[in-house]
């Protein structure tokens, strides 16, 4: 039988630490046992910042995006290119994206990919929401930045199918050696897609 | 209990943070799960799509477990199915179909047909034919096989051009005239296990004909639809003309 090492507070806190991504129960003991260790440089600030988060974020009307803004800070930021629109699978995504800096325009979260064995279907994904933003005025390109996965591309060949009467190009990401790859050490997917995608130099 | 097979990836799920459990198609072992431990990273990922061959090997200490696959890339259909929507969804059909069978119930024919399908891929003409035969042995291994090899009314074995939507066998052009709006065509491709359709219209008459008994014997009875990649497939033959 296990004997309880701390009251049911601090049990609490770890259990719920535990179910965070990357932490086990062992993890999320030492995290618990830090926290409280430095209860007013952390444990409190980042109690207030998680109450304030779950209170004020919200899921962008516009895209999908998260922000505390509606629309989001994305969607109102003038600046930006509103002639494309760069559709991603997850947030997760749209921020590896916005870290790389190589995009300046709007972006469009769908929320999944098409899987018909897991049941996921048109209708569960943001599709009707991007249609009709490709069809708003002066939107003159999609870019499909979806995964290089059987699920991702057709999803992508799905959309590309949908968009054709809104009027926009359709682009996707290339397919193939990554930036610092050796083709010694890349998996023969990755070398059968980038010869598939060659071109001329 | 260990053994090595050859398999074709049906799917990966997600299973904590790093592993997965897959879902692939044995030659030897039929439809068949088990763990990956580290499924879910960088390395292992693009060997897991589906659609693509792999060798395999599988541990458990009790047969009954789901036990652990150690997986190794032998042919990257998946990848190179990338960038072309109808071959995409010939391997979505193809998993959709083969995720219908039993776990662990054998059909090496069956698979030997969903390999051949894969490794035609690129012939734009000839695999379509194969997923028909494909979804035509799918049948006769789940108990439904079609007997187009002689007419049900007469026995003839020469001039067979119909399929009784009832029975389905196929009737030859006489002893079907009667009958013709009632019939199924039989394409001529479906006659001879060696032909091969030189027409599309051939192909679209085969996949009507194997649609209507999979949806008949093995969708609707299941409470299932069909697999929305067979229906893009159709969709995109259609357009293809």
């Amino acid at each position: 039988m296990s004997r309880k090492a701390a009251g049911p507070e601090i049990e609490n806190l770890i259990a719920l630490l535990a179910r965070m991504p990357g932490l086990g129960p062992r993890s999320a003991r030492r995290a618990a046992l830090h926290l409280i260790k430095k209860r007013e440089q952390l444990m409190q600030p980042l109690a207030r910042a998680l109450a304030e988060a779950a209170e004020k974020i919200l899921v962008c009307p516009e895209c999908g995006n998260l922000d505390t803004a509606s629309p989001c800070t994305i969607c109102q930021d003038s600046r930006r290119d509103g002639g494309m629109i760069c559709v991603v699978e997850e947030v997760g995504d749209l921020w590896a994206l916005e870290r790389a800096g190589v995009l300046n325009t709007r972006y469009h979260v769908l929320g999944g990919t098409l899987s018909p064995l897991d049941g996921i279907g048109p209708e569960d994904l943001s599709i009707g929401k991007l249609l009709d933003r490709a069809r708003a005025t002066g939107v003159t390109e999609v870019l499909l930045a979806l995964n290089a996965t059987v699920e991702g591309q057709t999803t992508a060949h799905y959309l590309s199918a949908e968009l054709e009467s809104a009027g926009v190009t359709v682009s996707r990401l290339a397919h193939g050696v990554p930036v610092g790859g050796e083709l010694d050490y890349l998996d023969e997917g990755t070398l059968a897609a980038a010869v598939k995608s060659r071109r001329p130099v | 209990m260990d053994w090595t097979d050859t398999a074709i990836v049906l799917q990966a799920r997600p299973h904590g943070e790093t592993s997965a459990v897959l879902d692939l198609f044995t030659r030897e072992h039929g439809r068949h799960h088990g763990l990956v431990r580290g499924g879910r990273s960088r390395k292992i990922r693009p060997t897991l799509q589906t659609g693509n061959l792999v060798s395999v090997e599988w541990r458990a200490r009790l047969s009954e477990q789901l036990g652990y696959f150690v997986v190794e890339l032998d042919r990257p259909y998946a990848a190179r199915a990338l960038d072309d929507r109808l071959a995409l969804s010939g391997i979505g059909t193809l998993a959709g179909h083969a995720a219908l069978l039993a776990e662990r119930d054998p059909h090496p024919n069956l698979f030997d047909l969903a390999r051949l399908m894969l490794d035609h891929l690129d012939e734009e003409t000839l695999w379509p034919q194969l997923l028909v035969r494909f979804e035509l042995l799918l049948l006769a291994e789940l108990g439904f096989g079609l007997d187009l090899e002689r007419c049900a009314a007469t026995g003839a074995r020469e001039g067979l051009t119909y399929v009784s939507p009832k029975s389905g066998s196929a009737v030859s052009a006489e002893a079907g005239a009667p009958y013709k709006d009632k019939l199924m065509p039989l394409p001529p491709f479906l006659r001879s296990a060696s032909a091969v359709a030189t027409d599309p219209q051939e192909v679209a008459e085969g996949f009507a004909l194997t649609g209507f008994f999979l949806e008949r014997h093995v969708f609707e009875p299941r409470g299932l639809p069909m697999p929305p990649a067979r229906q893009e497939l159709l969709r995109l033959m259609r357009r293809a003309g």
